[in-house]
């Protein structure tokens, strides 16, 4: 019976809406964050309270902000903290040689353009 | 064993493989990794050639920071609102699973036609698809997203009419599951997009 109702449900147990919508209060605050991070940074806010101190963090939190939303959906709406792992390995290992592209092909615009290291496009 | 049983036996696991899900669930998660590759050769291309604009406006002459975040408000609404309608699918609910359903394909829509007018808006401020290599990238990655997101919203549509023909009981939730983890896909890309070719694009 168990193994059925799981069946229904694609290989997982069903997740109550309480827990999605906890989810959805999460991401939208975590965008509101980015977003907030960038008027501080470098918008309308720019000067103002912390701006100083988050400037030179710019990159690394907006990307781990991003990071947090990507493995929220991914984990939860997409639920692979449920479902089988073999389908969490799948991803992962996608991601894995998604990284190692991104990497190897800013290394190679940058050797090829004569600004290895220097030429990283951030 | 009759051959009732047999063609009974053969239909119920026509979908099934040696592990315990069905194989469209894997094969749609293979093919979510095979496009993870897909939109980091993008966005990668997209940061290599995003300060390349001689001529024609760059980052800070044409984007607007208001309009994108409308955008990823409603992207994260929609994976908000395709979750429900799944809940709703599993539980034999039929009206909620309809309404959510509607409401998603509804963002879909909005989505798409904020990218005509965000499209429209740069090509009349003077960036066209060949007037620098930051217009090329940029329009061919958020293009391309885009390009997913008009299949997404038309996958959802064809699930939205199984739905209101009632072929869509929980035993076949899994059928809105499929392109419900296509649709976050979509979600999780611009996830990466909005940051990556929009804020960073934006600061000095």
């Amino acid at each position: 019976m168990a193994s059925h109702a799981a069946d229904a449900h694609g290989g997982h147990a069903p997740t109550s809406s309480g827990k999605y919508i906890q989810i959805a209060v999460i991401l939208f605050t975590l965008t509101a964050l980015e977003v907030l991070l960038y008027e501080l940074c470098y918008g309308s806010l720019k000067g103002a309270g912390m701006a100083t101190a988050l400037s030179p963090w710019f990159v690394e939190l907006l990307l781990g902000l991003s990071a947090l939303k990507f493995w929220f959906v991914a984990m939860f709406y997409m639920h692979l903290k449920q479902d089988i792992k073999i389908l969490s390995w799948v991803f992962a290992f996608s991601l894995v040689i998604a990284v190692v592209v991104i990497v190897a092909l800013f290394i190679l615009f940058a050797y090829t353009r004569g600004l290895f290291w220097a030429g990283v496009p951030w | 064993m009759s051959s009732a049983t047999l063609a009974h036996d053969e239909a119920h696991e026509g979908h099934h493989t040696s592990l315990p899900i069905d194989n469209r669930k894997l094969a749609i998660w293979t093919f979510i990794g095979s496009e993870c590759l897909f939109f980091a050769t993008l966005i990668s291309t997209f940061l290599i050639y995003k300060d390349n604009h001689p001529k024609g406006p760059g980052p800070k002459e044409i984007f607007e920071v208001g309009l994108v975040t409308a955008g990823t408000a409603v992207l994260l609404f929609s994976s908000f609102f395709v979750v429900m309608a799944l809940n709703g699918a599993q539980e034999g609910n039929r009206k909620k699973m309809l309404g959510w359903l509607a409401a998603t394909i509804f963002c879909g829509l909005f989505f798409l036609g904020m990218q005509v007018y965000e499209f429209n808006h740069f090509y009349h401020e003077g960036l066209g698809y060949t007037t620098n290599l930051f217009g090329t990238s940029f329009y061919t990655l958020t293009g391309f997203h885009g390009t997913h997101v008009a299949i997404g919203t038309l996958w959802l549509i064809t699930v939205f009419k199984d739905a209101v023909k009632g072929n869509l009981p929980p035993a076949k939730a899994l059928n809105l599951e499929l392109a419900a983890l296509y649709w976050h896909f979509v979600d999780v890309v611009w996830i990466i997009i909005f940051p990556v070719v929009y804020l960073m694009s934006l600061r000095s």
